[in-house]
């Protein structure tokens, strides 16, 4: 159950992102996780506290505590400033003291429904052709493929480690750290 | 009440300050207008847990500020461009408590004899204010002695043969060379060049109660999940420890509140947004290169100097792609650097001449290699060429890299002065950044670049580039986010001299026009040199609040 984006929306996103990091001998961004780290962007503010920033100092995957799954409580400032970043201003004067910010909810909306509902039943290369033709959205897209592809599995992808295992990273290693020889040696 | 000073901004120049004058008995109050994640909220004496090998929090998602929503900066080239040409991230150094020291990766170089006394030593040059510093660098030898003791810094003496003499050795031996820099400084000696073992605030040892660094290398940008980085928050639980520091965070100064040629205190608008006045005998201001002269402009002091001769470093990058493996995220960051492009040799003298100028200085460079793969991932296409590039890594695992952090020329036309119509969060107008190189950092640029690219290819490099920050302009003006220095090494903006007419503050960090208000972050900088500003900043700072407190040694 995706948190914010509709049923359709989830599986037109998922489709998109495969094409963007496709599955070959390592996998894509979808059974990596990629889409929900996008829909736990958007809905971030539907959880407490929000999935913004995840918490310190360690994640558990090499001693210490799992701490990174315990995310920092915001302030009203650092709410306001995701909540314009995340819904948009929305006319609220406290948010357009600069002038209206569109949001990344309805930039996915509007940018998911100019892929087409027949959007995931085309073949993959008409499907790039629409990727290619929605130039400034797929760019966005991919941009937060390669947060969830690559960033910590707290934040709803990188599942189990796997876009880090396909490319031989070790991610996050407090309190391990490297040795002095691990570091000097090739 | 009021207090003895309050201090305006938590970064190294406001901890360094904090901790002087609390040595000395004053008490201070810490104004901090970002989010203290450095200090443990139960005891402020001890260090937080917050900071993490997390890229999606430091590095796409603000962690450390300012977030540009709410604290955006504007900048433009020339006024050609109008009000501004950008609206956003700008020079950003974290808005938070420990400012840039939390995301620095913590190398901490001395500057030269020299950097003191550019304008006797080598001479003006048309369209720049070089200038003398009012103090030579034996007057701040003592406060970098200090100032590395405090932070806590590992090097070898004599590994530099280009270094200024200094009175003892370093606190700490240095720490582990990384595998890419001990490849690139072997190429680099074989060429002529002189690479050692970079000065850095990131113990080797334990020391003052703080962990070895254990090379993670999440290192620039990143706040140190253990505090093996030193600066500043080994200063500011100093000053937290003597009972004598509050530090007020999530609050923001709008205003000094002067009277005639004194400042009684500032005016604040805390995390509920109410504004109240804090009564202070005196204020130190150190908010950073940007955001003091916008505090001044904001204040109405109006000195035609202040936010003028505006600095970053010119940034030369040069990258090479090799066939094998460099695992440059093993190990903080940069572990050796090299002086030579800071000397002025016949070499530099003769392509000096050739372009028409008394000389060119460029400026430390650094050996390092790229070790983050959502930044990696963001420069490649997407599709099935995305999935094996990144499993081959040309532009992080397999690269290795120089940033020469050229000496930028001090002038007049750039500036930092108030947006006309871009506003913060609270309703005041932001920084507004003018800036565009002299022609000497370009010219120093292009002298130097290509004997780094030898080093590379000497190293094994199948492929290299070269590259500038700002770009240099072509025949065609390219788009303002590339004419943005990245450079978070500010500096200038409110100069340092014995002269009224020609600084802001006095040879001891005072405003000339304001006897109880001090400055002591980098806006004092006379002239950039081309080593990062953070030691000297702090040296600075540590001589100004021993200077209130009535010294003129370190305490």
């Amino acid at each position: 159950m995706p948190l914010f984006l509709t049923d359709d929306e989830f599986r037109t996103l998922s489709a998109a992102c495969d094409r963007l990091i496709p599955e070959d001998e390592t996998p894509g961004a979808t059974s990596a996780g990629v889409p929900d780290y996008i829909d736990g962007l958007l809905g971030a503010f539907l959880v407490d506290p929000p999935r913004i920033w995840a918490g310190g100092p360690t994640s558990g995957r090499h001693g210490g505590e799992a701490a990174f799954a315990r995310f920092h409580r915001l302030t009203t400032l650092d709410e306001l400033a995701w909540r314009t970043r995340i819904e948009g201003s929305r006319g609220l004067p406290e948010r357009e003291f600069n002038g209206p910010v569109e949001g990344l909810q309805e930039r996915y909306r509007s940018g998911l429904a100019a892929l087409g509902p027949d959007f995931c039943d085309l073949a993959p290369e008409d499907q790039d052709e629409r990727l290619r033709s929605n130039r400034r959205f797929t760019a966005l897209v991919y941009e937060h493929c390669c947060e969830g592809m690559y960033g910590a599995p707290e934040y709803g992808a990188n599942r189990d480690g796997v876009g880090w295992q396909s490319i031989e990273y070790p991610g996050d290693v407090q309190p391990r750290g490297w040795s002095d020889a691990e570091v000097a040696g090739p | 009440m009021t207090v003895d000073a309050v201090i305006v901004g938590s970064g190294p120049g406001g901890a360094t300050a904090a901790d002087v004058l609390t040595r000395a008995g004053w008490d201070v109050v810490i104004v901090e207008k970002g989010r203290n994640h450095l200090l443990d909220p139960d005891d402020l004496s001890k260090p937080a847990a917050d900071y993490s090998n997390d890229e999606i929090k430091f590095i796409d998602r603000y962690f450390l500020g300012p977030d540009p929503l709410i604290e955006p900066r504007t900048f433009r080239r020339d006024e050609e461009e109008g009000d501004h040409a950008y609206v956003g991230e700008v020079n950003s150094i974290p808005t938070t408590v420990g400012g840039g020291g939390t995301h620095a990766d913590g190398k901490v170089p001395r500057f030269r004899e020299e950097d003191f006394t550019l304008l006797t030593t080598h001479g003006a040059i048309d369209g720049a204010e070089v200038a003398d510093w009012p103090l030579t660098y034996d007057d701040l030898e003592p406060f970098y002695a200090e100032a590395e003791r405090s932070i806590g810094v590992a090097g070898t003496a004599g590994a530099n043969p280009f270094a200024a003499w200094r009175s003892g050795p370093y606190p700490m031996p240095s720490g582990a060379p990384m595998y890419g820099a001990l490849r690139s400084s072997a190429a680099a000696e074989a060429l002529g060049l002189h690479p050692y073992a970079a000065p850095t605030a990131a113990n080797s040892v334990p020391y003052n109660g703080r962990p070895a660094c254990n090379n993670c290398g999440f290192c620039a940008f990143f706040g140190c999940p253990i505090h093996a980085k030193g600066d500043p928050v080994a200063l500011l639980m100093r000053a937290m420890a003597s009972g004598r520091a509050e530090l007020l965070s999530e609050t923001f100064v709008s205003r000094l509140v002067t009277d005639g040629r004194r400042a009684t205190g500032v005016e604040v608008i805390g995390p509920d947004g109410a504004a109240r006045t804090i009564d202070a005998r005196h204020v130190v201001i150190a908010a950073g290169a940007v955001e003091t002269p916008r505090l001044l402009l904001l204040s109405g002091v109006d000195h035609p100097l202040v936010g003028r001769n505006f600095m970053v470093h010119f940034q030369t990058f040069v990258i090479g792609i090799f066939p094998e493996r460099l695992h440059g995220h093993k190990g903080r960051a940069v572990t050796h650097v090299h002086d030579d492009a800071v000397i002025v040799d016949d070499a530099a003298r003769a392509a000096a001449a050739e372009a028409g100028l008394p000389w060119i200085r460029g400026g430390l460079v650094e050996h390092g290699g790229p070790s983050l793969p959502i930044m990696e991932a963001k420069i490649y296409p997407w599709g099935t060429k995305h999935k094996s590039l990144m499993r081959s890594s040309p532009m992080r695992d397999r690269m290795w890299a120089f940033t020469m952090q050229g000496e930028d020329l001090p002038q007049l036309t750039n500036r930092v002065d108030l947006d006309p119509t871009v506003r913060d969060v609270r309703g005041f107008p932001v920084a507004r950044v003018t800036y565009k190189p002299h022609r000497h950092e370009i010219v120093a640029s292009a002298h130097h670049a290509p004997r780094l690219v030898r080093v590379l290819e000497d190293m094994g490099a199948t492929w290299t580039m070269t590259s500038t920050s700002p770009l240099v302009e072509g025949e065609d003006r390219r788009g303002a986010l590339s004419a943005i220095p990245m450079s978070r090494h500010v500096m200038g903006t409110t100069r340092m001299g014995e002269d009224p007419r020609t600084s802001v503050v006095d040879p001891q960090g005072r405003i000339h026009s304001l006897d109880n208000v001090v400055v002591a972050d980098s806006s004092v900088f006379v002239t950039s040199a081309g080593y990062g500003p953070t030691l000297t900043l702090v040296a600075l700072a540590a001589r100004a609040a021993a200077a209130l407190a009535g010294r003129t040694t370190p305490g």
